[in-house]
C-alpha cells in the first residue's frame, strides 16, 4: 500500500429497503491504480453499493469519497465533469441513432470549455483526434461511421465501455461490462480494459458475474453476500476461499 | 455525394428565388405561409425531433411572436426591434415551459403543454385590452428597410425568404454543434447522457426555449403578411397542424420541416379540384406515408435514393468473422 489517499474511500454504508438489508455497513477503499472486482451472488447488494458511491442512491448511513470530495448529493452529470467518475451501465447503453464516432465524442465534449462556447466555438477541436485515438485503441476503426444501433451486442458493449474512457476519468465503475458477451470478444474487451489500466493508471470497479472474466481481471476482489463483505483478497485467496465457495453454491 | 447535395441545394435556392415570378399574388402568399410555417416547423423540430421533447404549443409561440410584433409595430417601433423583443420573450415563456419536462415525459408532458396552448389561447381572446380580444389587431404595417419597401406581396416574399435562410442557417449550425449532439443523446438515453456529463436539465430547458424562439421568430413574420391577427390563428389545430409538418417531413431531420411544411400548405392547393373531398384525400395521402414510410419525406427520399446507390454491407465486421 502506498502513503497515497486512495481514489475511492466507502466508509461504513448502509441502506435498507423496507425491512431489507440490501447493504450492511459495508467500508472498503480502491488505491490509484487498482482494478477493484465486486462479486457476489444475486441480490448481494452490488448494484445498491454501486448506486450509492455514484450518488444516486442516498445511503441510509455512511459516506463515499473520491479523491477526499464528497460525493453525496452530487449530480451525475457532475460526478463526471468536476470529480472525473465514469461508469457503465449494467443494461447496454450507447445511442443507437448516432455514430460511433458521434457517440465517442460526446462521452468527451462536455468536459472542457463553457457551455456557450461549445455553441460557437468551432466544434471540434481536438475531440475528434482523441476520439479516433479511443477508437483505434478499441479496435473499433472499420465502424467509425456506423451508426451504434447497427452494431452486434457485443460492439456495441465494447462501444459503450469506450465511452466512459473518452474523458480521461480518474475512476471508472464498470457494471458487467461482459454481460453476454461471446468468448472471443471477451477476450479482446479483456485485454483492452487492463492495457488501458496499465498504460493510465487509471483506476476500475468492476461488478462481474462472469468468475474467469474477474479473476483475470482483477487485482484485488471483495465479495459480497446479503449486504456485506463475506471476503477480501488476491483473486486466488477469493477462488480458494471455503466461505466464498459456500456462498455461491450454498452449504 | 456531397456533390449532388450541393447541386440540389442551389437548384433548391434558385427554385426558391424564382418561385414568386410562376406565381400571382395569391401563389406568393401560400409561398411565405410556407416559408413562414417551415420555420416553426423548425423549432419544433429542434424540440421533438432533435431532443424527443414532445410540445403541442407551437402555434402559442407563434401567438405571442405575432401579438408583440404587431403591438410594437402599430406603437411605431421598427419590426427588426419587435422581432428580438417577441423571440426573447418566446424564449423566456419557452424556458418557464420546459420545466415540466424534466419531471415529466411523453404523453404526460404533451398533456401540459396542451394546457399552456389553452392558457395562451384564453390570454389573446380574453384580455380585450392588449389584444383585441377575438377582434384581434388590424392594420399591422409592414416593415421598411430603408428605401426598401416589402408592402408588395413579392417584395415581403424575399423578406421572409432572407429570414427564412438566415433561421435555416442558425439552425444547422446548433444542430451540427456540440448541442446538436447532445440534444440527439437526450433523446436516445438521458441517463446515459448524464452520467457522461451532459448537463441533461439545462440541455432540456434550452431544447423548448430556442423551439420556441424560432415559433417566436415565424409569428413575427405571420403578422406583417396578413396585417391582421386574431386568437383563432394560434389554437391547438395549428400546432397540431406544425406537429404534423414535423413528423410528415422527416422529424429530426434538417430538412424535414421544410418538406413537411410544403406538403402541409400545398397540397390542399393541389387538392382544390377534388372540392369538398379534398380533406378526405389529404388525410387519406398522409395516413398512407406514415404507414408505409414512419421516417417522413425525407426517409422516403433516402429509400429511393438508396434504391439507386450500390449496395454496403451491412455488417462490414461479418467478414472479418470472429476477430470481435
Amino acid at each position: 500500500m502506498t502513503a497515497e489517499a486512495p481514489v475511492l474511500d466507502v466508509r461504513n454504508i448502509s441502506k435498507s429497503f423496507g425491512g431489507i438489508k440490501a447493504v450492511d455497513d459495508v467500508s472498503f477503499t480502491v488505491n490509484r491504480g487498482e482494478i477493484l472486482g465486486l462479486i457476489g451472488p444475486n441480490g448481494s447488494g452490488k448494484s445498491t453499493l454501486f448506486n450509492c458511491i455514484l450518488g444516486q442512491s442516498r445511503p441510509d448511513k455512511g459516506k463515499v469519497e473520491v479523491n477526499g470530495k464528497p460525493v453525496l448529493g452530487m449530480r451525475p452529470c457532475d460526478l463526471s465533469k468536476r470529480l472525473g467518475v465514469a461508469r457503465t451501465f449494467q443494461m447496454l447503453q450507447v445511442f443507437p441513432q448516432m455514430t460511433v464516432l458521434d457517440n465517442i465524442i460526446l462521452a468527451g465534449q462536455e468536459h472542457s470549455g463553457t457551455m456557450l462556447g461549445r455553441l460557437m466555438g468551432a466544434s471540434d477541436a481536438g475531440l475528434t483526434e482523441s476520439a479516433d485515438r479511443l477508437i483505434a485503441f478499441f479496435r473499433l476503426g472499420h465502424l467509425r461511421d456506423e451508426l451504434a444501433g447497427s452494431l452486434s451486442y457485443g460492439q456495441q458493449k465494447l462501444l459503450d465501455a469506450a465511452m466512459a474512457f473518452m474523458a480521461g476519468p480518474q475512476l471508472v465503475l464498470l457494471d458487467e461490462p461482459a454481460g453476454g458477451v461471446n468468448l472471443t470478444m471477451l477476450e479482446h474487451l479483456k485485454d483492452r480494459l487492463s492495457t488501458y489500466n496499465r498504460e493510465n493508471g487509471s483506476t476500475f470497479v468492476v461488478i462481474e458475474h462472469n468468475m474467469e472474466f474477474v479473476m483475470s481481471l482483477c487485482t484485488r476482489i471483495l465479495v459480497l453476500a446479503n449486504g456485506a463483505i463475506i471476503a477480501e483478497g488476491s483473486p486466488e485467496e477469493v477462488r480458494a476461499n471455503p466461505i466464498v465457495i459456500e456462498a455461491y453454491l450454498g452449504s | 455525394m456531397a456533390l449532388w447535395r450541393n447541386l440540389a441545394l442551389v437548384a433548391g435556392l434558385v427554385v426558391l428565388v424564382l418561385a414568386p415570378f410562376t406565381q400571382a399574388t395569391y401563389g406568393t402568399y401560400v409561398l411565405c405561409s410556407w416559408l413562414i410555417f417551415a420555420i416553426a416547423a423548425m423549432g419544433l423540430n429542434l424540440t421533438l425531433g432533435y431532443a424527443g421533447q414532445i410540445s403541442l404549443a407551437q402555434a402559442s409561440f407563434m401567438g405571442i411572436g405575432a401579438y408583440t410584433t404587431a403591438l410594437m409595430t402599430m406603437a411605431g417601433i421598427h419590426w427588426i426591434f419587435s422581432v428580438f423583443a417577441g423571440m426573447g420573450l418566446c424564449f423566456v415563456v419557452g424556458l418557464v415551459l420546459g420545466y415540466p419536462a424534466l419531471r415529466v415525459q411523453h404523453h404526460f408532458l404533451a398533456f401540459i403543454t396542451l394546457a399552456f396552448a389553452t392558457l395562451a389561447f384564453l390570454v389573446m381572446r380574453n384580455e380585450d385590452w392588449l389584444t383585441g380580444g377575438v377582434y384581434g389587431l388590424v392594420g399591422i404595417p409592414r416593415p421598411d428597410f430603408g428605401p426598401i419597401s416589402t408592402m408588395s406581396q413579392r417584395s415581403y416574399y424575399y423578406f421572409t425568404l432572407v429570414v427564412f435562410l438566415f433561421a435555416f442557417a442558425g439552425f444547422r449550425w446548433i444542430v451540427r454543434s456540440p448541442w446538436g449532439r447532445a440534444f440527439k443523446a437526450l433523446r436516445e438515453n438521458p441517463i446515459r447522457a448524464n452520467s457522461l456529463g451532459v448537463d441533461t436539465r439545462l440541455i432540456t430547458l434550452l431544447a423548448f426555449a430556442i423551439g420556441a424562439a424560432y415559433g417566436g421568430l415565424s409569428g413575427s413574420l405571420m403578422a406583417p403578411l396578413v396585417q391582421y391577427i386574431d386568437p383563432m390563428s394560434f389554437t391547438l389545430i395549428i400546432s397540431l397542424k406544425i406537429l404534423l409538418m414535423v413528423v410528415v417531413g422527416g422529424s429530426g431531420y434538417l430538412f424535414g420541416p421544410l418538406l413537411g411544411a410544403g406538403l402541409v400548405i400545398m397540397l390542399p392547393e393541389f387538392l382544390r379540384f377534388a372540392e369538398s373531398y379534398y380533406l378526405m384525400i389529404y388525410a387519406g395521402l398522409v395516413v398512407i406515408l406514415m404507414v408505409y414510410c414512419p421516417t417522413g419525406l425525407i426517409g422516403l427520399i433516402d429509400k429511393t435514393a438508396a434504391a439507386f446507390k450500390a449496395k454496403r454491407v451491412a455488417r462490414g465486421d461479418l467478414g472479418q468473422g470472429a476477430q470481435l
